[in-house]
């Protein structure tokens, strides 16, 4: 093979960066998430992300042999959707519906719209938004983790028939006699029960048989090691969680006790590992910087307005599908300033210059300057 | 002479069936469409209720087509439109008031039912009667194939039923949006994209044969 010569402008900047290794990356952090979730949830977990993830890339393959679709399995970007779907759905959803998730995810969320990189919204929360709304009592089913028996034996509703509904998993768990249970997401306990669960039990899931998903301090890990890596952009978990605090805060301090600490809110539910893994898909999200935190800051006050206000217990699926689809408005709005034609720096009527270092870089306005003088000069007519 | 004209009348017949299906090809209609087709006795009987007004306003606008002047063409084609619809109206709540009742305002909105004005006013105020019948008659069927192919896959998925008789047993786990207008959108667009992909297969196909005998 000889060697190809590429003549390219500037700037020349040789970056090891490749969609693939992005995309690898992502998947080796979100394996020790995955990891966790299985503990706490034993075979069912782990039967739940292999049958999502399985359902993922078989839908890619579909569509990549189809045509007409960018991209290829080796790009890592149907297993993150996959792995990622997972998680979100209650490690008990039924395995035929997994499927159904899955191959929605990939068929409408990125098939449709032309393959990786071209997706308007995330493909897993397409995924997720379509089997709310198809079987919207499965995914508001969850069950206790660290039942005793969770690594030999399946929670009953994962392996309902295909088509059929899944077994009712209260019966099963009045047989596995645990004290001090209700059967709710620490959410929908604080939306429909008024009970809150402590903010620091949240944060590493481990405290008892709660209805949680993975660790949010170990998402946040796992995060950071993606950002300091730079393989994910800080701002937008920043602007997210920021902006989701204050809210939170703002409404605590003004509404009093009845609602709960801004901590609560940042550590229940689906928020962080939303904020780390799912608004951060570059596809998704804008470009520049000043979106980013626009973008971010969208996202938290809308979810936090959507878990106060909504019908539903958890809104950070719904916040950012709409901020995925302001993008596009967000990046136009946002666009940086190139370097001499920002307002600040605009010639003024009769400036004047001295010739000093400083003034160098002013170049452009100061020829636009004198073209002014040119015509300031002008015999006035009659 | 005659076997022309038959293979005429058959071609205008089976242009509404299938080249110029009213659901999958010309989109049109698409309120009905997406609104009554949660089961497939509500597609039919909107489809049969679309036919009837299409094929008899088709007919009556035809045998008027000289008498009308050109300025109020399009109040005459609503007078006889609504007219039938009316008497459709009528039909469908004597024979059957629970199915009047599934179909709601929809039986009186196809008095505004883009096909029906579009056939009366792109076909039948230029075509002998004959020939309008035999093209509304096509576009009606055609119309009624598209509800049925909608309102059958959202009647599977969101009931677990065919015509109300269960397919899956007891334990079937309706999918619920499919009963809510978004599955309306996903049916449409899944078949859309069907009859798509069928179309530019059948182009490439052509493509190649063609290909080949130049060759």
């Amino acid at each position: 093979m000889s060697a190809l010569t590429e003549i390219r402008s500037a700037p020349h900047i040789k970056s090891p960066r490749s969609v693939e290794q992005i995309m690898r990356n992502v998947v080796f952090s979100l394996l020790p998430v995955c990891a966790f979730f299985v503990y706490q949830y034993g075979l069912s977990a782990a039967a739940s992300i292999l049958v999502v993830t399985a359902a993922c890339l078989l839908t890619e393959r579909l569509f990549v042999r189809l045509g007409g679709q960018a991209g290829d399995l080796s790009d890592y970007s149907a297993t993150i959707t996959g792995v990622l779907l997972g998680l979100t759905l209650p490690p008990g959803f039924p395995l035929w519906m997994g499927f159904v998730a899955g191959f929605t995810a990939i068929a409408l969320g990125k098939a449709l719209f032309g393959g990786i990189g071209f997706n308007v919204f995330n493909p897993a929360l397409v995924g997720r938004a379509f089997v709310q709304a198809a079987f919207p009592a499965a995914i508001a089913t969850y069950t206790p983790s660290f039942l005793p028996g969770r690594f030999t034996e399946f929670i009953p509703s994962s392996l309902a028939w295909p088509l059929m509904a899944p077994a009712d998993t209260a019966a099963w768990l009045k047989g596995m006699q645990l004290d001090a249970w209700t059967g709710a997401t620490p959410l929908a306990k604080w939306k429909f029960e008024g009970t809150l669960t402590d903010a620091g039990d949240l944060l590493t899931s481990l405290a008892g048989h709660m209805a949680v998903g993975p660790s949010p301090a170990l998402i946040l890990l796992c995060g950071a090691y993606l950002a300091l890596r730079r393989f994910m952009d800080w701002r937008i978990p920043a602007a997210i969680l920021g902006s989701a605090g204050l809210t939170a805060w703002l409404i605590y301090a003004i509404g009093g006790p009845k609602y709960p600490d801004p901590f609560f809110m940042l550590f229940s539910g689906g928020l962080i590992l939303g904020a780390v893994y799912m608004a951060t898909d570059m596809a998704t999200s804008p470009v520049t910087p000043r979106g980013m935190w626009v973008y971010g800051g969208l996202i938290g006050v809308l979810t936090v307005m959507i878990r106060y206000y909504g019908g539903l217990p958890e809104g950070v699926m719904y916040a950012i599908l709409i901020a995925n689809a302001a993008t596009p408005l967000i990046e136009q709005i946002t666009q940086p300033t190139p370097f001499g034609k920002g307002a600040s720096i605009r010639a003024g009527r009769s400036a004047s210059y001295t010739l000093h270092p400083d003034y160098i870089s002013r170049e452009e306005a100061a020829a636009k300057t004198s073209k002014k003088r040119f015509f300031k000069n002008k015999p006035k007519k009659p | 002479m005659k076997d022309l004209s038959q293979a005429k009348n058959f071609d205008e017949f089976m242009e509404g069936i299938w080249r110029q299906n009213p659901v999958f090809v010309m989109v049109l209609g698409m309120c009905p469409a997406l609104a009554v087709t949660v089961s497939a006795v509500n597609a039919l009987a909107m489809g049969f209720a679309t036919t009837f007004v299409l094929v008899c306003s088709c007919l009556l606008v035809s045998l008027m087509r000289k008498l009308v002047p050109k300025e109020v063409r399009i109040a005459t084609y609503i007078v006889i439109i609504a007219t039938f619809v009316t008497v459709v109206d009528y039909i469908i709540q004597a024979l059957s008031l629970e199915l009047y009742e599934a179909l709601g305002a929809f039986i009186q909105l196809i008095v505004v039912n883009c096909i029906i004005l579009g056939r009366a006013e792109a076909h039948a105020s230029k075509h002998p009667p004959l020939t309008a019948i035999t093209n509304a008659l096509g576009m009606g069927i055609g119309f009624t194939i598209g509800l049925f192919a909608l309102g059958g896959v959202r009647e599977i998925l969101g009931a677990g039923k065919f015509f109300g008789v269960s397919l899956f047993g007891a334990n079937f786990q309706p999918w619920v949006v499919m009963v809510l207008p978004p599955g309306g959108f996903f049916v449409l667009g899944a078949w859309l994209l069907l009859f798509a992909a069928l179309k530019r297969r059948k182009e490439a196909h052509l493509a190649a044969s063609g290909d080949g005998h130049g060759a």
